[in-house]
């Protein structure tokens, strides 16, 4: 099986320039991230935060100053309100295992939308074995939550209501506010998480704004290193450890923290939030002229999601009709533009993403589509090499289907 | 709805840069397809069959993944200047072979392709009127595979259009 993949990588030789667009995966890090990184492995700060010496005082300074750093990007009151987590998967999970353990007695119900990520759909469908039930809320076809179903389904058994801040594969900026609002005013000891993954750095988030309970936040979607990420928990909210362990610094998270994945977390919150707007209106930039290009060149394409202020900075996701896919991730990777796809080829069922599925996407629609996010490091030039990639890479892969599958 | 690495090997990689044997036949004798875009995966056949029932030209057409397209393509290859007898015995665990092997989730793919190629061939005859005793009536497990694809597809659409009404 290496040797196959040895084989596909010899076929990428002689790649012009290569593009990479699939920050929804993982991301591309940053030198001045790793230059900040290093240090922490072998020059100093090298100790477990919680012992008597100075490599752990150390450490215990630095998780605490990069905390306060996130904290004060975040909004957050105070700092202890920062909880370091291997990654928006792990935060997810223990925002909805936690709330709901220490809620159990007050609720059972968890009120969620139909095109959260995975890692919040799959927990509510484990934590149905134990007892839980989950209420799943529409969206419209631009991803919006119907709110006026999330005021009928939010009752007194609801412990938790769980809704992304911006969807992870559509971009759609939900109300965060309003729908807080109504979900108060039906129960006021619900408890509101966001996943926030994709809104930190990305678009204006302040959690005492959004007045939300719980926000994950995670390195990777701004260009930190994987492995790390974060779970707000407002001061006063009783969230139960769902690890046991030894524990630190970290009081919902056991284990010896990184020091040096929260100093890269830091810093790549530092680079994402100073010049905050600049960044912004340089991935809006990008965005439109990357959608407007492809609905301008390319025929028979529609764009998921809503479009201009309603929508991320950095989200592009367009259905490529007659176009499956996977066959073009893989065309456009040889050509060294990098993209993931809501096709179910790369999956293990035959159902496409579940998020375009839920804004009315037909099966095929969801096969053609194309995931892509920028960031303040792509250029105009590198916008243009896809929008001179693309139309051809749509073109070869609609000559294999031909008339196949057309009505 | 978990993702799986994908470690194409060189022959399917070598098949959906430059497919062998593809696009519509005007001349075809028989034409047969398998599969549903709903399903991201669906295949055409185009057979030229002459009056001994061999394969003179064989083509296809596909919507789907590297994996779809390279066994559609190989296909038209291993059948090219074949009885049709002959033909009928390819299974999908040798066109699998013959493209030096498919991830196990990819299994379908070469299923599908023989499902089109053994429904062309049945169709062939049908049209021609004739049943050789080689030729068996009940549905090869090819065909019944493509079937349930197929069916699945409608499943899934009519259970999407139920959610829309409500």
């Amino acid at each position: 099986m290496v040797e196959n993949v040895k084989e596909l990588l010899r076929a990428h030789e002689g790649i012009k320039r290569e593009v990479y667009l699939d920050i929804e995966n993982s991301s591309v890090v940053p030198q001045e991230v790793i230059d900040a990184m290093l240090p922490y492995y072998n020059k100093r700060a090298y100790g477990n935060p919680t012992l008597t010496h100075k490599p752990g005082w150390e450490a215990f300074e630095t998780i605490m100053e990069s905390a306060q750093k996130i904290a004060n990007f975040l909004g957050c009151k105070t700092l202890e309100e920062i909880n370091f987590t291997p990654g928006e998967t792990e935060a997810n999970n223990l925002a909805l295992m936690g709330t709901l353990f220490s809620m159990r007695n007050k609720g059972r119900k968890i009120v969620i939308s139909e095109i959260e990520s995975i890692s919040i759909l799959h927990v509510t469908e484990m934590l149905q074995k134990y007892g839980f039930t989950t209420n799943k809320v529409p969206v419209d076809s631009e991803g919006f939550v119907n709110l006026e179903k999330l005021k009928e389904t939010v009752d007194k058994e609801t412990a938790l209501v769980s809704l992304s801040a911006v969807n992870h594969e559509i971009g759609t900026i939900q109300l965060i506010k309003e729908a807080l609002e109504i979900v108060k005013d039906k129960n006021a000891e619900t408890l509101f998480h966001t996943d926030a993954s994709d809104a930190y750095g990305k678009i204006p988030f302040n959690v005492q704004h959004y007045d939300v309970d719980l926000a994950t936040i995670s390195s990777y979607k701004i260009l930190g290193p994987r492995g790390i990420g974060a779970l707000y928990v407002k001061e006063g909210v009783n969230v139960e450890k769902i690890l046991e362990g030894q524990i630190g610094t970290q009081k919902l998270w056991p284990g010896v923290e990184n020091t040096p994945l929260i100093v890269g977390f830091s810093k790549a919150s530092e680079l994402a939030f100073e010049n905050f707007e600049e960044n912004v209106a340089h991935m809006q930039n990008l965005r439109d002229k990357l959608i407007n290009g492809i609905v301008g060149k390319i025929p028979d394409v529609k764009l998921n999601g809503p479009k201009g202020g309603k929508r991320a900075s950095d989200n592009v996701n367009i259905s490529f009709l007659r176009c499956e896919g996977e066959a073009l991730t893989i065309e456009l990777s040889l050509s060294g533009v990098y993209v993931s796809s809501g096709s179910a080829c790369t999956r293990r069922l035959l159902q496409p993403s579940h998020v375009l599925v839920a804004i009315g996407r037909k099966f095929d629609e969801a096969h053609g589509s194309i995931l892509m996010k920028v960031t303040r490091y792509h250029t105009e030039e590198d916008i243009n090499y896809v929008l001179d990639v693309l139309p051809r890479a749509v073109e070869r892969i609609r000559g294999i289907t031909g008339a196949t599958g057309v009505e | 709805m978990s993702r799986i690495p994908l470690p194409y090997n060189p022959k399917v990689l070598e098949l959906f840069k430059n497919p062998k044997n593809l696009g519509k036949m005007e001349d075809a004798t028989v034409v047969a397809v398998a599969g549903n875009p709903s399903c991201g995966d669906m295949i055409t056949f185009y057979l030229k069959i002459n009056d001994q029932d061999v394969i003179e030209k064989a083509s296809f057409e596909s919507y789907g993944c590297a994996a779809n397209i390279a066994t559609s393509s190989i296909v038209t290859e291993m059948i090219k200047g074949m009885k049709l007898e002959d033909a009928w015995k390819i299974s999908w665990k040798a066109v699998a072979e013959e493209v030096g092997g498919l991830p196990s989730v990819k299994f379908h793919c070469g299923i599908l392709a023989v499902g089109a190629l053994k429904r062309a061939i049945k169709k062939y005859y049908k049209n021609k009127g004739v049943s050789p005793g080689w030729l068996q009536e009940e549905l090869s497990f090819e065909e019944k595979q493509a079937l349930e694809e197929e069916e699945l597809a409608k499943v899934l659409a009519k259970r999407m259009k139920l959610e829309e009404e409500k």
